[in-house]
Order: structure tokens, then sequence, then C-alpha cells
């Protein structure tokens, strides 16, 4: 494998372990998000501080996803108590105000960024695969999760929060949780996009950047881990291969959220889902 | 004298303009099947959503098994032993019928985040579930899309999952309606055997003579105020709710 294919092989994994995190969110608790690009902004910025005050890489990795976590906490309090429309609009808010609050800081390099970031000391086949391990376990997480009743739970959440409070479910906790487990690994994918770069400025973390990951939940069919991740793999790959699909990524995004939603809210997973099921039709 | 399982004191519900209650006060003793009954608009509904929570009353209080739970949210209620069937059902439609109830057996696990987490295995809370399905008519039904089913299916499907959480009193707003009349004589018989096997009920049915047939004692309302309570038979003959009812259907109901 050459340099390039490395590169793209950390770009999609960071890129998978973002909807991933932004899938718990959205996808299985049904919390609509459009500042995922915070938490990773915020899980990147304690790590590179972390890493550039000489701490080891995995304590570096946790760092960053649990200081995401925390503001992941912060949110989640404020989607308790907005309207569901509304949350759409406060998660935006928070996005921005990350950009324009890192812009202003000295401490953080200002427009200029942080540079002085070790290396992960891993060699470029080490941090690959550190990447797919790290993908590898944000899906089995996230399959676990599924399967279990936190979330059955979610589900219920997603479909019916005043149903699902008669039912004995704390649906506060239920979305703090999907919040703070979403915004870890948002946290633990800004640490590895640290390493990877070694070099971070405010603007890598803007609302281009929370769309692209929204974009690839509601392709991939929300709240299917498969999809999710194929929609995450080929939505990366695409502007990589494509220079005019690069100039108008934040084009073809958005349209491709406006027509998943229109002509196939249930995604790449709902649309493999009813052909397989006109597939065995025909068969029988 | 032993304490109510069920208590409501003086409770209050404003909505904007409108007084859906206006000090609403009774007690129900664990055992009761007690029928609610009042015209339509009288705030029958209001009383039971207050009760689990769903509506914060303005003023007055709740208590359940003597602990005042009137701060407490509908989820600690539910908790706490109280289920509610809506009137106007509300199944999970992202979900199968029977995971609808599935998921309302599981509530000892998503009762808890740490227990949710770690639970994964569903084998009791399905047979349970299935059982649920088979014991108020709509086995065959399991596997649905709640959103394929008939109205008097998907009243069936309220009372399996409410309960499904085990509850001590089941609150139960117009469960018979919307079920052609052998399906109502079938639910309301085993509402009653579940009532003698010892949950308590409150039930809201407009047909005074199912009424009549199931509950031993009645409260009325009538806009938004207890105008009786007390054993069915007296109450149903009680000029304030003849007059408040409509009169004619409530004579039927006497003889
Ligand atoms: N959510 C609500 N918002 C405004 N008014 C309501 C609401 N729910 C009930 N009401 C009003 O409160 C009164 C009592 O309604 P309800 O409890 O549904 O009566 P019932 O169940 O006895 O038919 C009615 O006048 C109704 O219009
Ligand atoms: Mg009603």
């Amino acid at each position: 494998m050459g340099a390039y294919e490395l590169t793209l092989v950390a770009v999609v994994s960071i890129n998978v372990m973002l909807a991933l995190g932004l899938n718990l969110i959205t996808g299985f608790c049904g919390q609509v998000s459009l500042g995922h690009a915070a938490f990773f902004g915020t899980g990147a910025y304690a790590a590179a501080l972390m890493a550039a005050a000489g701490w080891p890489l995995p304590v570096v990795l946790v760092a960053g996803g649990v200081t995401a976590a925390v503001l992941g906490l912060l949110v989640g309090f404020t989607s308790l108590r907005v309207r569901e429309d509304f949350l759409a609009i406060t998660t935006m808010g928070v996005g921005f105000v990350f950009v324009g609050f890192v812009r202003k800081q000295g401490w953080l390099g200002a427009e200029m960024g942080l540079t002085n970031i070790p290396d992960h000391g891993l060699g470029d086949i080490g941090f690959i695969l550190m990447c797919l391990g790290l993908v590898a376990a944000m899906a089995a997480i996230s399959a676990h999760i599924k399967r279990s009743w936190l979330g059955f739970g979610f589900a219920a959440v997603a479909d019916d929060e005043a149903t699902a409070r008669t039912l004995g479910i704390n649906v506060p906790l239920y979305k703090l949780a999907a919040f703070v487990i979403g915004t870890f690994l948002a946290g633990v994918a800004g640490a590895v996009y640290v390493y990877f770069t070694r070099f971070i400025i405010p603007g890598a973390f803007g609302f281009t950047v929370s769309i692209s990951i929204l974009s690839m939940v509601i392709v991939g069919g929300v709240g299917s881990l498969w999809g999710v991740i194929v929609a995450a793999v080929l939505l990366t790959l695409l502007p990589e291969f494509s220079r005019v699909i690069n100039d108008y990524k934040l084009l073809l995004y958005g349209a491709l959220i406006v027509l998943t939603m229109r002509f196939a809210p249930d995604g790449l997973a709902g649309i493999v889902t009813s052909l397989s099921r006109r597939l065995r039709r025909s068969e029988t | 004298m032993t304490t109510p399982l069920l208590q409501v004191d003086a409770v209050t519900v404003h909505f904007g303009g409108i007084t859906a209650l206006e000090r609403v006060g009774f007690s129900l003793v664990a055992g009761e099947l007690l029928g609610l009954i009042g015209p339509n608009g009288a705030g029958k509904t209001t009383l039971l959503r207050a009760i689990i929570g769903v509506v914060a009353p303005d003023e007055g209080r709740v208590h359940l098994a003597g602990r005042d739970i009137t701060t407490l949210s509908t989820d600690a209620r539910a908790r706490l032993g109280l289920a509610l069937t809506h009137q106007i059902v509300r199944p999970f439609r992202s979900m199968s019928v029977i995971d609808n109830v599935v998921l309302a057996a599981g509530h000892a696990k998503t009762g808890s985040l740490l227990k949710a987490v770690a639970a994964v295995g569903r084998v009791a809370e399905e047979r349970r579930a299935g059982e649920l399905l088979a014991l108020v008519g709509i086995a065959d039904f399991a596997q649905a899309n709640p959103a394929a089913l008939p109205l008097g299916a998907l009243k069936r499907l309220e009372v399996a999952r409410a309960l499904a959480i085990d509850p001590k009193v089941l609150l139960l707003d117009e469960p018979l309606a919307g079920l052609n009349s052998v399906e109502a004589e079938r639910l309301a018989e085993t509402l009653v055997r579940l009532n003698a096997g010892g949950i308590t009920m409150i039930l809201i049915e407009h047909n005074l003579a199912k009424v009549a047939e199931v509950c031993a004692r009645l409260v009325v309302l009538d806009n938004g105020r207890k105008i009786a309570d007390g054993a069915t038979r007296e109450t149903l003959a009680d000029p304030a709710v003849v007059a408040a009812y409509i009169g004619k259907e409530a004579a039927d109901a006497r003889t």
C-alpha cells in the first residue's frame, strides 16, 4: 500500500467512526444533531494539547473521547429542554459556537491552529491497524447496543417519547446516554485525526463536516449499522476520486440528504431490504 | 381502615382557559375495579393522565400506596406500578406488535440504564408477551406491523402492553371502544378475571350497561367535577347522574 492508500484508509476510518457515533444519537435514539463536528473538534483539540504535553497515545485517545462526551452531556441536557425540530437548530448553533470560540483562543492556536503534535510512533501500518481496530471496536459497541435493551429503549424513545415514559423508560436519561456514547466516539475520532494530520485548524470542524456525517447516517439508513458504514465509506471516497464532486461536496451531501428523505427514507439499508424481499418473492 | 392503594385529592387541571378538572378527589382500595363515567368532555381521560403524570395538575395531590407521587415523572410512576392504556391508540409503529409488548415486559431491564446496556436476552419477555397477546386475543397479529391492524386489535394491544409492565393499578381509557360486541365481551371478561387475580383497575367505558355489569363502584364526572361516587346501582339511579348523563342510557342500564 502506498502513502495515498494509507491516507485514504485513515480518512475513511475516521469518517466511519464519526458516522457510527452520530448514528447512535440520531439513528438509534432519534435525536437530530447538526453539530457533530463540534464533538469531533473538541476531542481533537483536547487530544492535541494532551499529545503535545507528552501523554501516551492510549491516554490521549481516551481523553479526546471523554472531553467530547462532557460537551455531549451538556448539549444532551439542552436536548431535554427543546422540542424536536428545535434540537436541530440548537446543535447547529453549538457547531458554529465551537468554531467561533476556537478561532479566538490563543492557547488553541486561534486561526493558525495547533501544529506541535508528536508522532504516534506506530509506523504507517501500525497506525492503519489501529484505525481499523478502533472502527471494528466501535462497530461492535454499536451492534451490542442495538441488540441490548438499551437499544430497544432507544428505539422506543425515537418512536414515541411520551408512550415510552408510560412504560417506565426514563426518557431524559436514555437521551443523555445516547449523546454521551455518540459524542465519546466522535472525540476518539478527533484524537485519531490529530495523530493522522499532526496539524489542526478550526475550519476542519465546521458545518460542512457536520452535514457530511449526517448525510452518511441518512443515506446509509438511519439506525442501520452496515448501511451507515457503507455510506460513510462511499461518501468519503467519492470526493477523493472526482475533482468535480470534491468542489461541490456540500451541495452533493445536502442533495443526498434531501433525496434520501424524500424517496428512500430508510436509506441504503431500506433499499436493499426491499430489493431482497422482491427477489425472494420472485423466486417463489 | 387500610390505606387506599390510590388516592387522588382535589386535582385541578386547566388547559388555557378550559377547566378540564376541578378539585376532583377519590380513593381506590386495592382490588377494586372502579368505573369512571361521564359525558364526552367530562374530564375522564384528563383524570387518568393526571394520575400517571402525563398531564401535570395545577393543584391537588396523588398518592400511590401512601406515597406522594405528585411530583414524580411519568416513567417513575410507571416503575411504581401505574399503567395506562390510551383512548387514542399509540403503538410504537417502528416495531412489530409483539415487540411493543416485549419492550414493556422488559421493564425491569429498561428501568435501569446499567441493566439495559448489559442485558441482551429476550426469551422470557418474548414468552410473556406472547401470553399477553393470546390473553387479549390478538396472538395472530404478533409479527405484524401495528399499521396493518384494525382498531379493535390496536385497542387490545394497548391493554396487553400495559399489562406487560405488571401494574398494581391499571388505568383503562375506553379499552372496549372500537371492539365488536364479541371481542368487547371477551376482553371485559378477561379484565374482570385479571382484577380478581389482584390487579386494581379504573375503567372508562361509555356503554353504561357494560359498566354496570363489570364495576361494583362508579365515579361520575361532569364538566370537570365529580358529581357522584358510590355503588354502581345507586349511583346510576342518582338524579344528578341521570340529569347530567344522557337520561335514557342511564335508565336503560338500570333495567
Ligand atoms: N391537551 C388538551 N389541550 C386542551 N384541551 C384539552 C386537552 N385535553 C383535553 N382537553 C379538554 O378538556 C376537557 C376534558 O377532556 P377529556 O379529559 O378528554 O374528557 P373525556 O375523556 O371525559 O371525554 C375537554 O373540554 C377537552 O376539550
Ligand atoms: Mg376520553
